[in-house]
Parts: C-alpha cells; sequence; structure tokens
C-alpha cells in the first residue's frame, strides 16, 4: 500500500510538544538565560557570557558539594544495592508470605520524603528521639546536629531505610520471572547454590539491577529534601550537597545567575554520568 | 546406568490425598531394566511429567519407594541420584559461551579438564554446533539452545539414567529425526537407561525398544511397539497408538458370537466375561476389510493420503474408520468384514485375554 506523506501528523502530537515546552523546554531556557546574563533589578539584564560559569567552576564551595554528592551515592549504591539483591533473594516465592512481604517492602516508599526527613529527625533526636536516646543511654555518644560522622551516618541509614525497598522489589521482579525449569536444570546438573545466583539469577536480574542503579544513582545525587529536613545541610556545610547549596544560592542569596549556571552544570554532570554507567553496564552485556 | 524400581509409587500434589482422584499419579509399581530405552506416551496431564520428576528427584513421591540396583533412594537429592535430564523448553546460562554451559555439568563435579574438553567436543560434535563453541549462548536461536539443553543432559558419562522430557518440542521437523537417530545411536553405543516422555506416537515407537503408555495417572499397558498395536490392553491405548486409532464398537457378547447392534461376528475364542460389565470390540482400521461381503456399512467421507485411503464411514450406527490400499476399489453397495485374528474384546475398557490358558488379566 502507498504510504500518504503530509504534516497532519503534528496536529496530534501538537499538545504534547506544547505541553513538553510549557513544562520543560522553556523553564530550561529560562535558567539558561539568566546563567549568561547579570541583572542589578529593574528588569535590566547584561551580558555576561561564561563569567557565571567561570565563577561557580573555580569556587571551592561547588567542587567540595559534588565530592560530598558522590561519596554519598557511592556510599549508599554500594550498600542498597547488595543488600537489596539479598533481600529479594530471601523473600518468599508463594505462600501468604508474599503479599506481607510485599506490603511491608512498599512501605518506606509510599512516605512522603519530607515526612522521611520529619521521621529520622526526630527518631535520631538525643532528647525525645528513641535512637538518639536509647544510643545516648547505652553510653554511645551520638548527635547528628554537631558531629559530622554522625550527621553522615544518619543520612546513609535513612536513605538505606527508605530506598532499599526499591532495589529489592524490583530484583524480586526479575527473580520470580526465572522459570521452574532453570532451577530444576541446576539441580541436575550439580550446580551449587553460589552457581545457581551467578549464573541463573544474577543474569536474569541484570536489566532490572540496571534501572535500580541508574535510579538510585539519580535520586541520591539529587537528594535534597530529607537532608534539609534532617540536618538543613550542617553540622557547617558538611552535609551541604549540590542541590542544597543550589537552593541556597537561589533563593537564599538571591544570585540568579550563579544559581542558573550551577543548575545548568548540575544538570550536565547528572545527564554524563547515567550515560556513562549506562553505556558501560550495556556493552559489557552485548560483549563476546 | 542403572536398573530403577518403581516400588509402589503414588503422587498426589495436594496435602492428605483421600480419594484416588486426588492422585495425579495412580500407583505405579514398575521397574525399567539397565539399559534400556524405554518411552513414557500419553495424553497431557497424564502423569507423565510427575513420574520422570519423581525419578530424578525433582519431586518426592507422596507414597512408595525408588530404587537404583536395588539402592533405596527415594530420600536422596537429585544431585546425589546423578540423574541427568532434558526439559521440555531450552535451559541455558546466557552468561557463558556454548562451550562452558556444555561443561557445566561437569565441571560442578570435578571432572579433570582433559576430559570435560574431550567430551564437550564430542557433544559438541553431535549436535552441530562446533563452530559456535566459543560463542556466548544468549543469541542462538530456539532450537539451538535446546541442543545445547540436550547435550548437557547427554555430556556426564557416568549417569544412571537420562530422563528427556519431551525434549524435541520446540526443534523443526527434520532435525528432530536428526537427533532422535542420533540419540537412538547413543543408546546402543553407551548402553544408557533412558526414559523418554512424549506425546508423540511416532516419536515414542521410533525411539523406544518398550513403549509405557499412560493414561489418567497410571500405567495402561508396556509394550513393545508391535504389542501395542496388535493387543492394546486398554481401549485408550488401542485409540491413542496407530493414525486413525483403533474403531471401539459397544458390544454384546454370547458365547463365542458378538452382537454388534444386530450384526453378528463370530470369534475364534469365548471370551470370559464377568456379569455387568461394558462390552465392547476393537478393531484397527487396517484390519476391517472393506468388498462387496459381509456386513453392510454407509460412507461418509474418503480421505486420501497417498499411498493409502482412510474411509471414514458409519456401521451399525456408529463411526467406524477402514483402511484401504491406495488403488483399492470401494464398491457401490460396501459390506465390511473383520480379521478375525485382530479383534480385540474388552470388557470395562481393559482387554480381555483371547487364550483360554492366559487367566483373566484384565
Amino acid at each position: 500500500m502507498e504510504k500518504t506523506w503530509n504534516n497532519k501528523a503534528w496536529f496530534m502530537v501538537l499538545p504534547v510538544l506544547v505541553l513538553v515546552a510549557f513544562s520543560a523546554v522553556i523553564p530550561l531556557m529560562t535558567v539558561v538565560n539568566y546563567s549568561v546574563q547579570d541583572t542589578f533589578g529593574n528588569n535590566e539584564f547584561f551580558w555576561a557570557g561564561t563569567d557565571w560559569f567561570i565563577q561557580v567552576l573555580q569556587s571551592d564551595r561547588f567542587w567540595d558539594a559534588l565530592t560530598r554528592n558522590l561519596i554519598f551515592s557511592a556510599i549508599i549504591l554500594t550498600i542498597e544495592i547488595p543488600l537489596g539483591i539479598l533481600i529479594a533473594l530471601n523473600m518468599p516465592k508463594q505462600g501468604l508470605g508474599v503479599p506481607v512481604c510485599l506490603v511491608l517492602m512498599s512501605l518506606p516508599l509510599l512516605i512522603p520524603w519530607n515526612v522521611v526527613g520529619t521521621i529520622w529527625q526526630v527518631f535520631g533526636r538525643v532528647d525525645i528521639g528513641l535512637l538518639g536516646y536509647t544510643l545516648d543511654a547505652i553510653g554511645i555518644p551520638y548527635n547528628y546536629v554537631n558531629n559530622v560522622f554522625d550527621a553522615w551516618v544518619t543520612l546513609i541509614v535513612m536513605d538505606i531505610w527508605h530506598w532499599t525497598s526499591l532495589v529489592v522489589l524490583l530484583c524480586y521482579a526479575g527473580l520470580v520471572s526465572i522459570p521452574d525449569a532453570y532451577y530444576q536444570a541446576a539441580k541436575i546438573d550439580g550446580a551449587s547454590r553460589w552457581a545457581v545466583f551467578r549464573y541463573i539469577q544474577l543474569p536474569k536480574m541484570k536489566r532490572v539491577l540496571l534501572i535500580a542503579f541508574l535510579l538510585r544513582f539519580m535520586d541520591s545525587f539529587m537528594i535534597y529534601t530529607e537532608p534539609f529536613v534532617v540536618t538543613g545541610g550542617g553540622p557547617g556545610n558538611a552535609t551541604t550537597f549540590l542541590s542544597i547549596d543550589l537552593v541556597k544560592t537561589a533563593i537564599g542569596q538571591f544570585d540568579l545567575g550563579p544559581a542558573a549556571a550551577l543548575s545548568i552544570i548540575y544538570f550536565l554532570i547528572i545527564l554524563l554520568l547515567s550515560w556513562i554507567f549506562y553505556t558501560v553496564m550495556t556493552t559489557s552485556d552485548a560483549q563476546k | 546406568m542403572a536398573r530403577i524400581n518403581l516400588d509402589h509409587i503414588r503422587h498426589a500434589y495436594g496435602p492428605n490425598p483421600k480419594s484416588p482422584s486426588d492422585y495425579s499419579l495412580k500407583e505405579v509399581h514398575h521397574e525399567w531394566n539397565d539399559g534400556g530405552a524405554y518411552a513414557l506416551l500419553g495424553p497431557s496431564g497424564c502423569g507423565k511429567t510427575t513420574l520422570l520428576n519423581i525419578i530424578s528427584g525433582l519431586l518426592q513421591p507422596s507414597e512408595g519407594k525408588i530404587l537404583f540396583d536395588g539402592r533405596d533412594v527415594t530420600n536422596l537429592s537429585t544431585q546425589d541420584r546423578n540423574i541427568a535430564q532434558v526439559f521440555q523448553f531450552p535451559v541455558i546460562y546466557d552468561t557463558m559461551t556454548v562451550y562452558d554451559n556444555l561443561a557445566f555439568p561437569l565441571r560442578n563435579r570435578h571432572v579433570p579438564e582433559a576430559e570435560v574438553d574431550r567430551r564437550v567436543t564430542e557433544i559438541l560434535e553431535m549436535i552441530g554446533l562446533s563452530d559456535r563453541a566459543k560463542k556466548r549462548a544468549q543469541g542462538l536461536t530456539a532450537d539451538q539452545k535446546q541442543k545445547i539443553s540436550l547435550g548437557r543432559g547427554l555430556v556426564r558419562s557416568d549417569v544412571s539414567a537420562i530422563l528427556f522430557d519431551e525434549p524435541l518440542t520446540v526443534i523443526d521437523p527434520h532435525m528432530k529425526w536428526v537427533l532422535r537417530s542420533q540419540l537412538k545411536r547413543l543408546h546402543k553405543q553407551f548402553g544408557f537407561t533412558m526414559v523418554y516422555v512424549t506425546h508423540d506416537q511416532t516419536e515414542a515407537l521410533t525411539f523406544a525398544d518398550k513403549v509405557v503408555v499412560m493414561y489418567d495417572g497410571q500405567i495402561v499397558q508396556i509394550g513393545t511397539p508391535a504389542e501395542l498395536f496388535e493387543k492394546p490392553k486398554h481401549t485408550f491405548v488401542g485409540y491413542f497408538i496407530g493414525s486413525p486409532g483403533m474403531n471401539v464398537l459397544p458390544a454384546k457378547i454370547d458365547g463365542s458370537t458378538v452382537d454388534l447392534e444386530g450384526q453378528k461376528v463370530a470369534l475364534s475364542f469365548a471370551p470370559k466375561i464377568a456379569a455387568g460389565a461394558k462390552t465392547e470390540l476393537g478393531i484397527r482400521p487396517e484390519f476391517v476389510r472393506l468388498g462387496r461381503e459381509g456386513m453392510p456399512v454407509a460412507i461418509s467421507k474418503v480421505e486420501d493420503i497417498g499411498r493409502q485411503k482412510i474411509v471414514r464411514a458409519s456401521f451399525a450406527n456408529r463411526p467406524i474408520a477402514i483402511i484401504v490400499h491406495e488403488d483399492g476399489e470401494i464398491p457401490a453397495e460396501p459390506k465390511i468384514t473383520f480379521d478375525p485374528n485382530a479383534i480385540n474384546i474388552y470388557a470395562d475398557s481393559w482387554r480381555v485375554a483371547d487364550s483360554l490358558l492366559v487367566g483373566g488379566e484384565a
């Protein structure tokens, strides 16, 4: 059959294009606009070129926050991914335990982020929080308000509590899709428990693990709400991540130019790292 | 290689089975000879796979014992039983190469690497995948994957038995034939005890020395292909084996005369039948003679299948199939006779022995 070529199709996609333009393209372009201009009020703008970008990239504040972000992401990924796999492997495959486990696992994911932050903020307080009070009572000095190490531990444990479930659920979905015949064949072939994991379960989970890894990386790299609620970026700047720094610059100091430049740099870093992870993980798959 | 005894095996998937219908596998009591090639034939859901999984140890029978060479292995795990099994759908280890896939069962058992290489190379040759040995198994087609599964079943030389669970379902017809003959050759060469589950009668009859026909959770007949064809023990066997299956006609039996809705057929013997039993006469389409003499039939359809014609007709208000040679004529007023030696009599679906010397084994 002859294919008809005309431009009518554009009318079909037009609503979506308009929607995307208003929700993503226009705000992003506004940010680009701010990042290359300077203003002293009065709605007067002056061309600033790459000045803001250079200023951001030369500031210690930016590099410190970026380093904190990378360390935080690295720590939670190294803990959450293996822990998630481990829990998923031990979840029941049938019976009453399945819905119970699934509901328990989903609970942390259903709690709004600022509520999670509030829960842990209270939980860790030495005066009224169960965790803080207990640790204090058994003689372990703990105070996330003025101790850098304690603040980090609190944020990491909170993130693990909040997000490991996501990894678990994704891995579990991968695991239950493995047909029984694979396990039976492995028994016939005399495979050890480790070999079953290494050659059957892990390969079948690889795709969902890739997604889990990317989601967890992006989310943790953009983390804002929970540390903002718990530590407010402190003590000092010890838990000031890029996002918190960005908000301080943009809304606290109202330096729109540097904030816009920082936003773009931040966005490009996430894009670049996600692309690198994705490419590395998918090409290692295609090799041989 | 081993002799396998199934000692009063029964299996139910649900807990607390009470009536016989709760059992997926009704009592099976049977011995598989060392080095025999058996086909387990039956329709889907008749318990073939259950029986196979019980032998391999993937399933624990609810009742009964399994013995390998006289040793009780009922409570041993699959690994300890040293069984190879090939499944219906391909199971391959995606991340490994074809070679490593085949080497996997050997390496798990710490076979020396030189021996592994020798065996794997041999199997690769047999399944025709030598040129892909170093490639990843992931990108292969379904039938290549199944050949790997088959190869993994055959790679160990010391197994007690090799079990095949409809292994050629996903293989294309030409390759099916090739692989089946290779299996048969391997069997002759190494004398493995082989049990081959299938619902395809051609596959069963060409592969096995002895065919075990299962129906509704029990073994209805064990015999050579010829026995199954000539003396089906159960009407199901008659119907299931052969194409088209045996004609089974309700019959009244009086001494050595059979009454088929008024048409009388004389038997060469007088079957002993318990009172009140449902009696039937079974005759294969191959042994019904179409001609100008005998009992009248009404022909409804003639199917030409090349070397033969299948005549579908109505006899004594019952459909009947008759096989006629390709150039055999079909008379205008067709009548049929039965080959007296090919008549089987059934009481409550079980065959009544035709010799008086043999007890009523039904």
